[in-house]
């Protein structure tokens, strides 16, 4: 992915070049913009030297696979919320719908005895209903802020104590377990030798580096994050766009939720609780601004990627799990700050 | 419709100016157009022809009905009664933005670019080359951007973003826009606002140079000397009626004033304070002041009751000098003493407590919270005289408040309203307010009537007079001829150094090419 972006821009010095006026001001400023979107790079190189030192696992093919499948999850709701952030919104409620939709899915099909299933219906529709009640929690999300004009952090803060409660309530706080085969299927499958989660995490972020860069939806989403009566009189059918980003965001989140299922076969009734602190900390480090209109896929994506890797390091270095969650909090605090200084820029 | 064409007011109109004959219809025009929002009447039967060439200006004073025509010829909104023609036919549907968009553009006091995207991007926006997939080709999105800019002769980088561009170049992309939509009719509105001389003589070169290519320009300004700049017609409004319509050059500007204010008024303020003589106390001593790479060995001393303007361009280091007097900026050397004390540099607090008062350059970033109240806004700085131990009284808030807003003579129905709903001649008067609540000895005004109308710059002017005549040292920076006009002496500030001290009574070319670098003999 980074080799594209690079591609892309290498073509467009060249051509400004050869249009003549300004062109050593293009190339320097582009080189700045590119830089800015691999801010990360080097703090990755960095971690993974660093993790070679300590512990010469950390470069084995296997623990890739197990830095990159536990964080293909999580990367999802990273995903999802990049988009809302870049359209200038923010969507609290999306580690909720992490553990709602793939819990629907769970109580709907998973057999009555064994737990709090209730067996309506075959182990068949567990995928669609997860998706459909991401997309439900979508519509419902937007027809707030959208329609009815509220502060999409109060909305989703709300959504996310509600859909929290709603899988207390049918789950019975307890854990479904015996997940029909489908839900399974996303979250153990290898294909080529790597987890089906790794290929769909990668692939669906491929997919929002062109989303976000090449097209005139992604790009709405920029006009309107930065400038939303500009991207009003440019024609952009704004209200349109927020629907379609909040409804595909949660959409994007329900999915994440099934890979987690799947992997660990059960859903929890705390499934995905906290994680949106972590998601807007990767969006954040990666260069993702929290007021809109900037930030890029590829820098959200190494975001996340940093975080995992440095959690994996001090597993490797034998911290003490009890110590792991302040040392998250402090990484993150460490994480901001370098990439300000990287970055040059007051992080909004 | 053409029954409504009206021969003998076009030819009376038209081909008078400088002598540029009319071509065909005019290009945009609204006729006897009545808007009504709840019982006020915005515009009252109001009308306005621009013909194809020239650059008509609209001048009036605040709440003229200005902004309603523009709305309207723009289609924003719909005219009540009335309507509006194009080239001579029916302007497009309200829902048809596209084809309004071909017609007529407006560039905004308030930007429609989008500040975190590149030049190109905010050209094009919505408007992408497709490649291959559907998806978007910024190889060639930035070639065409390139090219627009090329054939409208903007000289901007087209992988700028955009909130790296001056406002000057900002403008120039906002125009380039507008007429890649196929419009050849743009509204301007209040263009020069923020602009210093050189950008502003660079803008109407531009706007020259497209007039010469085809384009019509509607001005609209609050600078009555601009308009006897650049434009051929003007067209007056005031209270929501239309007033005149006349070629520049037959219309004198204690006229044009006259029209625009309902009597005729010289726009000179009346002085009514005599300089003070030399005996006077000096109560601001500046010596050696430094800010590196901005400004350099500034000295000078304002006595009581003293008004000294420092002028300068744009980037002249006028504004700096004055933000470092009341603490904004950290200065590297140099000393501020405040009638015998030297307040702490750097923080505005310190010069706020030694007894300066500061109206800042830009009201809307530095100078109101707008959604505060009036009072609020105007006794920010002084929360101590408002209660005790941190507590405030909104009894005594509004009498204070009450009395500086009759003292500055703001329009506001009370102490209550937010002072975003005041027109931008009382808002900056509720930034006077603030900057004399606590009767300062030294007042800085930096730009004190940037986007007012003629009313309230001369009252605001008057109120700075008042002031001196009170005993306080005032200091003006700017580079509006009108407010320099009150100063004693002025300081022209030049590439950060002062380069010349003009006593009163200055020829307006002298004071100008002083502050663009030129010897005053030249």
């Amino acid at each position: 992915m980074p080799e594209t972006v690079t591609a892309v821009t290498a073509a467009t010095d060249g051509s400004t070049a050869a249009a003549g006026p300004p062109p050593r001001r293009a190339i320097g400023r582009l080189a700045i913009a590119r830089l800015r979107d691999l801010a990360l790079v080097p703090a990755i190189a960095l971690i993974a030297v660093v993790g070679q030192i300590i512990n010469p696992v950390f470069l084995q093919p296997d623990n890739l696979i197990n830095i990159t499948q536990t964080m293909s999850e999580v990367a999802l709701l990273v995903l999802a919320q990049t988009i809302v952030l870049v359209a200038g919104k923010m969507d609290l409620s999306l580690e909720s719908t992490f553990g709602l939709a793939p819990g629907v899915a769970a109580w709907m099909t998973v057999a009555v005895g064994a737990g709090h299933g209730t067996g309506l219906l075959s182990g068949a529709w567990s995928i669609p209903i997860t998706l459909v009640v991401g997309a439900l929690i979508g519509v419902a999300n937007a027809a707030l802020i959208v329609r009815f004009g509220l502060h999409g952090f109060i909305v989703t803060l709300g959504m996310l104590i509600v859909l929290r409660g709603l899988l207390t309530g049918i789950s019975g706080g307890q854990t479904f377990f015996n997940l029909p085969e489908s839900m399974m299927y996303l979250g153990t499958a290898v294909w080529l030798g790597v987890p089906a989660s790794i290929w769909l995490c990668v692939a669906l972020f491929a997919a929002g580096i062109v989303l976000l860069g090449y097209t005139g939806f992604g790009r709405s989403l920029y006009a309107i994050g930065g400038n939303v009566d500009a991207a009003k009189a440019a024609g952009i059918r704004t209200d349109r766009v927020l629907w379609i980003a909040l409804v595909g965001a949660s959409v994007l989140a329900a999915l994440g939720g099934l890979l987690l299922s799947g992997r660990l076969a059960s859903v929890a009734a705390s499934q995905g609780n906290g994680a949106i602190f972590t998601v807007f900390a990767a969006a954040v480090i990666g260069g993702v601004s929290l007021n809109g209109g900037k930030g890029s896929m590829f820098g959200a994506f190494t975001g996340i990627l940093l975080l995992f890797m440095i959690q994996n390091v001090l597993t490797l270095a034998g911290v003490p799990a009890q110590w792991i969650g302040a040392l998250n909090g402090a990484i993150i605090l460490v994480a901001l700050v370098v990439s300000r200084i990287t970055g040059g820029k007051a992080q909004e | 419709m053409s029954g409504n064409e009206k021969p003998s007011t076009r030819s009376s109109s038209a081909q008078n100016g400088d002598g540029r004959a009319p071509s065909g219809p005019p290009v945009a025009e609204a006729i006897d157009v009545t808007k009504r929002y709840g019982s006020t009447v915005a515009l009252d039967h109001a009308q306005i022809r621009v013909l194809p060439g020239e650059t008509h200006a609209l001048v009036g004073r605040n709440g003229a009905g200005k902004s309603t025509l523009v709305a309207i010829l723009t289609g924003l909104q719909a005219p009540d009664t009335g309507q509006v023609r194009f080239a001579g036919a029916a302007a497009p549907r309200p829902s048809d933005r596209d084809a309004w968009r071909r017609h007529v553009a407006c560039v905004y006091q308030k930007s429609t670019i989008i500040p975190q995207l590149t030049v190109a991007e905010n050209l094009l926006l919505n408007r992408y080359d497709r490649g291959r997939l559907g998806l978007i080709s910024w190889r060639s999105l930035r070639r065409r951007a390139r090219d627009l800019l090329a054939v409208w002769s903007v000289d901007v980088d087209v992988d700028a973003k955009a909130k790296d561009l001056s406002v000057e170049q900002r403008q120039f992309v906002e125009i380039a826009r507008a007429l890649s939509f196929g419009a050849r009719f743009i509204i301007l509105d209040e263009p020069t606002a923020q602009l210093d001389a050189g950008a502003i003589a660079r803008l109407f070169g531009h706007i020259h140079d497209l007039q010469a290519q085809g384009v019509t320009f509607l001005f609209i300004s609050h600078h009555l000397q601009e308009i006897y700049e650049i434009c051929d017609m003007v067209t007056v409004f005031r209270d929501a009626r239309h007033i005149l319509t006349a070629p520049v050059a037959d219309l004198p500007r204690g006229e044009l004033v006259a029209a625009m204010t309902g009597e005729a008024t010289a726009l000179d303020v009346p002085r009514s304070r005599t300089a003070p003589t030399g005996g006077a106390g000096v109560v601001l001593d500046v010596a050696g002041l430094r800010l590196n790479g901005v400004f350099d060995d500034i000295s000078f001393q304002v006595g009581a009751g003293e008004i000294i303007g420092l002028a300068g361009a744009g980037g002249s280091g006028k504004t700096e000098v004055a933000e470092t007097i009341v603490g904004l900026r950290t200065p590297d050397a140099g000393t501020i003493t405040v009638d015998g004390q030297v307040p702490r540099a750097g923080h505005v607090g310190a010069a706020l407590a030694s007894g300066v008062g500061f109206v800042p350059q830009d009201r809307h970033h530095q100078g109101l919270v707008a959604g505060m109240s009036v009072a609020d806004n105007a006794t920010m700085t002084i929360p101590e005289k408002l209660g005790a131990a941190g507590f405030l009284s909104a009894r005594r808030r509004d009498a204070v408040a009450n009395t500086l807003i009759d003292a500055l003579a703001i329009k506001t129905p009370g102490p209550d309203l937010p002072v975003s709903g005041l027109s931008g001649g009382n808002q900056q008067k509720v930034v006077m307010a603030r900057a004399l609540a606590n009767d300062p000895k030294v007042l800085v005004l930096i730009t004190p009537t940037a986007g007012v109308d003629v009313r309230s710059k001369e009252s605001l002017l008057d109120k700075v007079d008042q002031v001196a005549t009170a005993g306080t040292a005032v200091i003006v920076a700017s580079d509006e001829l009108d407010d320099l006009r009150i100063c004693d002496r002025v300081l022209v500030i030049f590439q950060g150094r002062i380069t010349a001290e003009m006593p009163g009574g200055w020829r307006d070319q002298d004071l100008v090419a002083a502050m663009e670098g030129l010897t005053v003999d030249a």
